[in-house]
């Protein structure tokens, strides 16, 4: 597993999309921050970072199925596949190898986003004054929306050999549970079935972990996710020895 | 016996690509696999690398059986697939080390430099993969096959679209390892049977028919030489 982890990550880093992604990402979240009027920190006059934490997991969709895209669907597309599985590896050690690698890129993207928390929290009056435990429980909430998003991905991945169609796969599910089934849940008119419609989005758990309320049923629900999007991810990567 | 292969089957859809085959290849036997292209080799091949699984039959490999044992098998044997797929964008050195990592192997350093001696790419270590020819990736897909010191080889059209000194340097790499492994390879070229092979195995629609000695075919066809043998059997539109 390890053996796959590092490779994709080695390679991952190689390439030039890596570049351009994560300075997208942080280029946006950045402007979101700093500069768009309105919505950055000077002009809410708040010191603490929901701004982010509002718009991250939108950007995090382009993101993530960008890092994702290419792990399975090149594999099969170059038939390097046949080489890969041929080894004394489980199918199950090389999806979990790419999947903590896409993982362990994306919380390394959002590492220097701890800069802009230790610029809002030097400019708080008084000093200090941001609040931590949300913060963390934020940046908590944002990882594990992270990584279910890096769960479909995977799915996505092992759906195509085309990393295209993987990349526009990816996106979309990821709208669908992630703004999709929130805002069905924010529908005065669809009632309870709104409501457990949302229950069944990423955004009400993100929002619930978000607020600093660490409910193990919030847990439970991004564990389970992760696991059944990786398991569908084996069922279909399996699926050459049908 | 080091491969013995007992009625394998395999139906892709309706079609069985594979049907009912048996044959097995003892220790430190070179068996070259003819048939013509869709005649079930690679499928077979790929099947006993362990990259799909059979429909129905028996494969054992080193005294184990496929079916139960087939990550311990797998670290028994290499595989070099059709068409050599490999990540263009690695350094030769990079890619082994990778795969001698995955094969379990302890050492990989030293492994590293027996397979790039063994294979003579001791100077395109570290090269990209993408910039090599198609002789010299062939190579590096042969390291790849043996660094963890495989005792059965499988070689799916080892030689394909090198030219002809490459595809000489090649037999006699092969022929080398022979030596100390079982070789199951695949190939149009039948210099290269005649070269190589001490036996040979005739797949035609997914069936076996003809598994004997070089020796043994030619006696039986009076003289004539492989090509013929190979046109006669296999030849379905002479015989309409």
């Amino acid at each position: 597993m390890w053996a796959v982890f590092k490779k994709e990550i080695r390679s991952f880093l190689g390439s030039f999309i890596a570049y351009i992604v994560m300075g997208v990402f942080l280029l946006i979240t950045g402007l979101f921050i700093w500069v768009i009027e309105g919505t950055n920190v000077m002009d809410i006059g708040l010191a603490n970072m929901q701004v982010l934490f509002n718009i991250a997991p939108y950007i995090l969709i382009f993101l993530v199925s960008a890092i994702t895209m290419r792990s399975l669907s090149e594999e099969k597309r170059l038939g390097t596949i046949e080489i890969l599985s041929t080894r004394p590896v489980s199918d199950f050690s090389i999806l979990m190898g790419k999947y903590l690698a896409a993982l362990g890129l994306i919380v390394f993207t959002l590492l220097p986003t701890l800069f802009y928390y230790y610029t809002i929290s030097t400019l708080a009056d008084p000093l200090q004054g941001t609040d931590i435990g949300a913060t963390w429980s934020s940046y908590f909430g944002l990882i594990l929306l992270a990584a279910s998003y890096a769960s479909i991905g995977l799915f996505a991945s092992a759906l195509s050999d085309n990393q295209i169609v993987s990349l526009v796969v990816s996106m979309v599910l990821c709208f669908f549970w992630y703004g999709i089934l929130g805002l069905l849940g924010d529908i005065k008119a669809l009632d309870t079935i709104g409501k457990s419609l949302g229950w069944f989005g990423l955004d009400f758990h993100y929002k619930s972990i978000s607020r600093g309320v660490f409910d193990t049923r919030d847990l439970l629900y991004f564990l389970g996710f992760i696991a059944s999007f990786i398991g569908a991810s084996k069922l279909v990567f399996e699926s050459r020895k049908w | 016996m080091s491969i013995k292969v007992n009625t394998l089957s395999k139906r892709y859809g309706a079609q069985w690509a594979v049907n009912a085959i048996s044959f097995s290849v003892s220790p430190g036997e070179i068996v070259g696999f003819l048939g013509p292209n869709g005649a079930g080799k690679s499928t077979t091949m790929k099947i006993l690398a362990g990259f799909i699984p059979q429909t129905a039959g028996d494969v054992t490999m080193c005294g184990l059986d496929l079916k139960e044992h087939s990550l311990e098998i797998r670290k028994k044997v290499g595989y070099l697939p059709e068409n050599n797929p490999l990540y263009l964008d690695m350094y030769v050195a990079e890619f082994l080390l990778f795969s001698a990592e995955l094969a379990g192997v302890k050492n990989t350093r030293t492994a590293l430099e027996k397979a790039i001696e063994l294979t003579q790419i001791v100077d395109e270590r570290k090269k990209k993969i993408g910039q090599l020819s198609k002789g010299y990736r062939q190579r590096v897909g042969l390291a790849h096959a043996l660094i963890h010191d495989p005792s059965i080889l499988i070689l799916d059209e080892p030689s394909s679209g090198l030219d002809p000194n490459q595809a000489i340097e090649m037999r006699s790499v092969i022929k080398q390892l022979g030596t100390e492994k079982t070789i199951l390879l695949s190939t149009h070229i039948m210099q290269e049977v005649e070269a190589m092979c001490g036996r040979v195995i005739i797949l035609d629609q997914g069936k076996i028919i003809a598994d004997d000695t070089l020796i043994g075919l030619k006696k039986t066809a009076k003289g004539q030489s492989l090509e013929d043998i190979f046109r006669n059997l296999t030849n379905h539109v002479g015989s309409i």
